[in-house]
């Protein structure tokens, strides 16, 4: 049994008037990747600030491990164009002086062409790379990561995902991620959790595949080709409308 | 041959400067440049202050300088109004509540246009020894926040996330700006602190491609801002504060025509 890295139980969370997040569990373990999908304003992002600690749910508990170390890749940068800043310079901050560690991760997100670059000048791939190596430079036990493939295209989207779980094998960190893409995160995760202010519903992305509804869905060339998650019919929630956005994708 | 108080403005708007660099630049990077300006509106309240209390009218703006800073980082927080809003509502309310103050109060006659526009002919050495004190430790308090308020700067949950005290930091900094604003009031004034801030920083930037070279930059186009506005305010008899923020503007708009720094 790998160890429990990051627990969240019973969590509500109501900013205002307005439930955010409702009744959400979820456990992280040792060298597992868990995304979290849903539609746009599904509450992603927030349930990542939660479990981060950024943010205090109203009832319910968020658990990290003794001594957990995460590495968070934010979605990107608000940085304004006056601040002049090299992607050297911000991993020179990040590192606190061990710049011996820098190259070789910078090597590992095969970004190392950009060191010298400002900031505001990255792609979208390549900022997330950046982001992505400037995180693992703690040596996290759990990676943290809101919408690593951002702005990226679709080939860069595969790629991105390949090196997140090279990045897990490698190393035994557990990731957590947010995606609303659905179908090119399923060859990179082992959990899937599907989110729309409640959790709809969760599981390991294989089972989901070959669930008949899927086929019938999206017919057999999409089985082989994709693997989406589709509802679980038993644990069909009615509220959960919004779960249809993946029939458009 | 100087004249006396020709050599104590030179030497105080040359100390204003210097602080301002720094300081400006992060207003600059971390959009502040309105927050800056509400801190000045509310000096008359300070000189006001200054006078109830019998203290020196300068220390009387730093208190309610930070007093405005404590209560716009607290209601900041509450997020019930855009911060814009929020900012206007302190602004415009310091500068009438300031001037109705100094109504009330019948004996005392103040130079208006001296707080609004500065009245850097007339620094005095006490003037001087708050530009250099008060900018000073302002600036030594800067340099010892440096690299967690850049790291604040670039992200502010990742900078939490990685263990850094960011509301402790921005407090410190907050702090330090109102310290800097109201030791710049007696320079250019409080209408025109914001630009002493921000217009050299936004010159330095075509020129920096780190954030310390920025800085450094921004205080040395000040320096020259205030020693041409000094001179073109000798030379044609112009308000001094004005003529400043003139000169800086122009060597902001020369400055465009110049090569960009890297590329």
């Amino acid at each position: 049994m790998s160890r429990l890295l990051l627990e969240v139980s019973n969590v509500d969370l109501m900013i205002g008037k307005q439930l955010l997040l409702q009744q959400i569990n979820l456990k992280i373990s040792q060298g597992e990747i868990l995304t979290i999908i849903g539609p746009n304003g599904a509450g992603k992002t927030t349930l990542l600030r939660v479990a981060l600690g950024l943010l205090k749910p109203t009832t319910g508990t968020v658990t990290p491990a003794p001594g957990l170390t995460v590495g968070y890749m934010p979605q990107r940068l608000h940085l304004d164009p006056t601040f002049p800043l090299t992607v050297r310079r911000m991993l020179a901050l990040a590192c606190k002086g061990d710049w011996a560690k820098v190259i070789p991760l910078m090597e590992e997100v095969g970004a190392t062409h950009v060191l010298d670059s400002p900031l505001q000048t990255l792609s979208g791939g390549e900022l997330q790379r950046v982001l992505l190596a400037r995180a693992l430079v703690r040596e996290p036990d759990l990676l943290v990561l809101d919408e690593p493939v951002q702005g990226v295209d679709v080939h860069g989207q595969v790629e991105l995902y390949q090196l997140i779980s090279r990045i897990r094998d490698q190393r035994g960190c557990a990731v957590l991620m947010v995606s609303h893409d659905l179908h090119l995160v399923m060859a990179a995760t082992d959990q899937v959790l599907c989110l729309n202010q409640h959790i709809c519903c969760s599981g390991t992305p294989e089972s989901v595949s070959n669930h008949p509804a899927f086929a019938e869905l999206f017919g057999p060339a999409a089985v082989k080709h994709m693997a989406v998650y589709v509802h679980d019919q038993n644990h069909h929630h009615s509220h959960c409308e919004s779960c249809e956005w993946r029939g458009k994708k | 041959m100087i004249d006396d108080f020709l050599f104590r403005a030179l030497l105080g708007g040359i100390g204003v400067a210097l602080v301002a660099g720094p300081f400006g630049s992060f207003v600059v990077w971390r959009r502040l440049a309105y927050f800056g300006d509400t801190l000045a509106h509310s000096a008359l309240l300070g000189v006001a202050l200054g006078f109830i209390l019998h203290i020196n009218l300068t220390l009387g703006i730093i208190v309610i300088c930070q007093i405005l800073a404590i209560l716009l980082f607290v209601s900041q927080r509450q997020r019930q109004l855009a911060s814009d809003t929020m900012l206007g509502i302190f602004a415009h309310g310091a500068l009438s509540l300031g001037l109705v103050a100094l109504a009330f109060m019948e004996n005392v006659r103040i130079d208006l246009v001296a707080y609004l526009f500065g009245d850097i002919l007339a620094i005095s050495n006490t003037d001087l020894g708050w530009i250099f004190v008060g900018g000073g430790l302002a600036l030594l308090g800067l340099l010892l926040i440096w690299k967690p308020l850049l790291a604040i700067t670039i992200h502010e949950d990742l900078a939490r996330v990685e263990g850094i005290p960011v509301d402790r930091i921005n407090w410190i900094f907050l702090g330090l700006i109102a310290l800097i604003v109201a030791v710049m009031m007696k320079v250019v004034g409080m209408l025109l602190v914001t630009a002493l801030l921000i217009i050299p920083a936004a010159t330095a930037r075509r020129f920096a491609t780190n954030p310390e070279m920025m800085a450094l930059f921004a205080s040395i186009i000040g320096c020259l801002a205030v020693g041409a506005g000094l001179y073109g305010s000798f030379q044609w008899d112009t308000p001094t504060g004005p003529t400043i923020v003139v000169s800086a503007c122009l060597i902001f708009v020369t400055s465009l025509v110049l090569p960009k720094a890297g590329s």
